[in-house]
């Protein structure tokens, strides 16, 4: 691999240990997969955040990096935290975990990188434009970068993603080069969709199905699908990515790079059978067993958060109703009196953090969403069961 | 017994061989208090891989893994070297942030748990 004068004096120690940490791990992947030099980037995504999961090595990690004299080189954001940063006490975090969570934070901050705390930066200035090469972790975001934007990012963890802020620099393979955005495999959907918890069951009957065919490079095509939102396709780049380990697709019409390719014979259909089938699975529970509403995996748009509050408007909920987005988002409801609304029906804002990161493991013994991608970790990871419903059906039910 | 593989992460360690024929979740799928193996039906589960030169084809799972390595190495319970057929993300940046010594692209075959060996990892070897 083909390091620059610079990147060598980096790698040889010149811009201090966190750095020279930094661009061994960036070099070390560059040779793993055959990397000939490294790309400039302009844009950072960190996952790894809450303390839950880092715990207190992680967080020395973190803090010897800050200590090393790291400093973001470019545009950083976070992913969520294990908790509402200014609310947690109302969510039932308790003070250690609190106090633990805002030394990560702090660390973060330290070397310069933004604590916007969510999964969706693109819907608050982090929004890269076609053809940029970026280094973000968050397989959500990383889908919804390569495919809807046109952006260039490999999926990053947490340690490669702050090597690439603390260097400005990813090396050059895999989702960066253009032979290896072609698509691989034709999946036609004949099925008809109709909001995101219909998008987020599609990405897993895709998902499960793609997962069968062991390819070793997964970059699908996708027919049979003319519309969607901005909001559908945040649904589906979670649940595709959650189910299927997919970093990159392409819908002709609909994303940018689509029309750039042939598209060949199909190479496996969904049938509104196998929809219903993956929104079936996801369907574990009644109604009256549901303990636990959440919506906002990935973290709500504004437009989201203002159906919500027309829905609930001078209704009660009967149940624990976490609402997940980002702090701007979040602003913009403040602000528009939607916060107040939802907040008056006993709905709770779970900002900066979700469900599928705050150590919530054992809490709840069921959980209602619209989101295909918080049923898969609240079943494997804190052991609920999931209802997958439409938007709209979560908040009645809610409110039932 | 002198097999050739690729340096990861430089250093050397010498030990025994634990080894797997399972990709290795090191999140959800190891205890970083311990080092003990608890993935249900893995076919290390139960042992533990604190002090031993783990050698398994490849990692599997969440990016959170390379973490899970730093911790056991702050704990005292990380491996002493990995061996792997094929490293991917997240062993790699597990090895360069916790400097556990690593090779790859070395034949897994001709090893068993339980032989004692020799990593020198500056070089890409392996001597049993």
């Amino acid at each position: 691999m083909h390091l620059t004068p610079e990147e060598n004096a980096i790698l040889a120690g010149s811009s201090g240990p966190a750095a020279q940490k930094a661009m061994r791990i960036l070099e070390t992947l560059g040779r793993i997969y055959g990397a000939k030099h490294m790309l400039p980037i302009t844009s950072v995504q960190i996952s790894g955040v809450s303390y839950a999961n880092l715990g207190e090595a992680g967080l020395e990690w973190l803090a010897d990096m800050a200590e090393g004299g790291g400093k973001a080189q470019v545009l950083t954001t976070l992913n969520p935290a294990g908790m509402d940063v200014e609310n947690y006490r109302a969510l039932g975090i308790d003070e250690a975990f609190a106090e633990n969570q805002r030394r990560v934070l702090s660390a973060f901050e330290k070397m310069g990188v933004i604590t916007t705390c969510s999964c969706t930066p693109y819907l608050f200035g982090n929004l890269p434009r076609f053809g940029e090469h970026i280094a973000w972790a968050e397989s959500s975001a990383v889908c919804f970068a390569n495919s809807v934007l046109g952006a260039r990012t490999n999926r990053e963890g947490g340690p490669s993603a702050l090597a690439a802020a603390l260097t400005g620099r990813t090396p050059a393979y895999n989702y960066h080069l253009d032979q290896n955005r072609q698509p691989t495999v034709h999946v036609r959907v004949d099925a008809s969709l109709s909001g995101t918890h219909d998008f987020g069951a599609l990405g897993k009957a895709i998902g499960d199905r793609l997962q069968s065919l062991k390819l070793a490079q997964l970059v699908p095509l996708i027919t049979g699908i003319t519309e969607a939102s901005l909001e559908t396709l945040k649904s589906f780049c979670a649940s595709i990515a959650t189910y299927g380990g997919v970093a990159l697709f392409h819908i002709p019409g609909l994303t940018p790079e689509a029309n750039a390719f042939e598209i060949p014979p199909a190479d496996l259909v969904i049938h509104q059978r196998e929809l219903d089938q993956a929104r079936a699975d996801l369907l574990q529970t009644t109604a009256e067993e549901v303990d636990f509403v959440s919506l906002g995996c990935p973290h709500l748009s504004l437009k989201e958060i203002q159906r919500i509050a027309q829905l609930i408007e001078g209704k009660r909920v009967t149940k624990e109703f976490w609402i997940t987005t980002s702090r701007p988002v979040k602003g913009m409801a403040d602000r528009m009196g939607y916060t107040q609304i939802i907040e008056a029906a006993g709905a709770k804002f779970a900002t900066d953090t979700c469900c599928v990161v705050a150590p919530i493991e054992g809490r709840f013994i069921a959980m209602a969403t619209d989101s295909a991608k918080a049923c898969y970790y609240a079943y494997a990871k804190n052991h609920f069961k999931t209802r997958l419903l439409s938007f709209d059906q979560v908040i009645r039910e809610a409110t039932q | 017994m002198k097999l050739e593989g690729r340096t990861i992460f430089p250093g050397q360690a010498q030990g025994f061989a634990l080894v797997s024929k399972m990709g290795i979740s090191f999140y959800g799928g190891v205890d970083p208090q311990t080092g003990v193996i608890t993935e249900a039906g893995h076919d290390l589960e139960g042992q533990t891989i604190a002090g031993k030169v783990l050698v398994y084809p490849r990692g599997k799972g969440s990016t959170v893994g390379s973490y899970v390595l730093y911790r056991l190495k702050k704990n005292n319970c990380a491996p002493l070297a990995i061996v792997n057929a094929e490293t991917e993300t997240i062993t790699a940046v597990g090895c360069i942030i916790a400097e556990i010594p690593c090779i790859d692209r070395v034949d897994l075959s001709q090893l068993h748990t339980g032989d004692r060996v020799s990593v020198d990892a500056d070089q890409g070897i392996l001597m049993g």
